[in-house]
């Protein structure tokens, strides 16, 4: 079945017609550096952490932390013996600090995966990539959001 | 269930393809509070996975952090014709299934 690129971004941009959404207001509900330290030695354990090999691309100014582009690549052949296990990306103030982890194997050909996220707050994203050899490596950025998420109108 | 899928028709053996897959729900993050104060529960989707001929080639786990109607976009080794069968589960016993054909020459 054929998508067309118009019916791709109509839905894309669309919204789910599962009934109505409460009126919410703003209760500011931070996660900490900390909670972002604890989520990533989560996945990490022990081992040491570079930088580098992994490129996250987001956009440095955000209008409307709802819905962010994000996409993260990691510089690797993909072979049976030197490829990317897995991809988990962060964030250090939202409600909590995890915000996906993707799961990829040599028969990924390319290790890039994108999504759309939500941001709290102006605040740093971080992905960190595990390859085959168990080291990892992460790049953070800072991102700054001009209209938080979860801040819809109040009554 | 509306979930778009784009997978190319038709692809040379051992081609890069990229695969876009965008589905409908409204991952209601559990943070959020009516005006009477009360917690609007979570409901989101916690897992997709994608098979390419039974074979899982990508998975992923989803937080309250991934925007509402899930874009997922990545890539596979076309390797033979079939089919690429996808499954999201969540929430409150949430689940959909959705599938792409692909010609591999």
């Amino acid at each position: 079945m054929p998508t067309t690129r118009r019916q791709f971004l109509s839905l894309a941009g669309g919204v789910t017609a599962a009934g109505t959404i409460p009126i919410v207001t703003l209760r500011r509900l931070h996660a900490t550096p900390a909670m972002l330290n604890t989520a990533i030695r989560n996945v990490v354990g022990e081992a040491p952490i570079r930088t580098g090999r992994v490129k996250l691309d987001i956009p440095p100014l955000v209008e409307n932390g709802n819905t962010v582009p994000m996409m993260v690549s990691v510089a690797s052949p993909m072979t049976a013996d030197d490829h990317v296990k897995s991809i988990h990306i962060f964030n250090e103030k939202n409600p909590q600090p995890n915000i996906g982890n993707f799961y990829l194997g040599p028969s990924c050909g390319r290790a890039q995966v994108a999504t759309r996220i939500r941001l709290a707050d102006t605040q740093k994203v971080v992905a960190i990539a595990r390859l085959s050899d168990d080291t990892f490596w992460q790049v953070a950025v800072d991102v700054v959001v001009t209209l938080a998420a979860c801040t819809e109108e109040m009554n | 269930m509306a979930a778009l899928i784009n997978v190319p028709a038709k692809a040379k053996r051992g081609d890069v393809i990229e695969i876009r897959t965008l589905t409908s729900h409204i991952m209601e993050t559990g943070f959020r509070h009516t005006v009477e104060g009360k917690l609007v529960p979570r409901d989101i989707i916690t897992s997709f996975t994608c098979r390419y001929n039974g074979a899982e080639v990508f998975r992923a786990d989803l937080f309250p952090a991934i925007a509402a109607n899930p874009y997922l976009s990545f890539f596979t080794v076309a390797r033979e014709s079939g089919k690429f069968e996808f499954e999201w589960i969540g929430d409150n016993g949430y689940s959909s299934t959705a599938s792409a054909s692909i010609t591999v020459e």
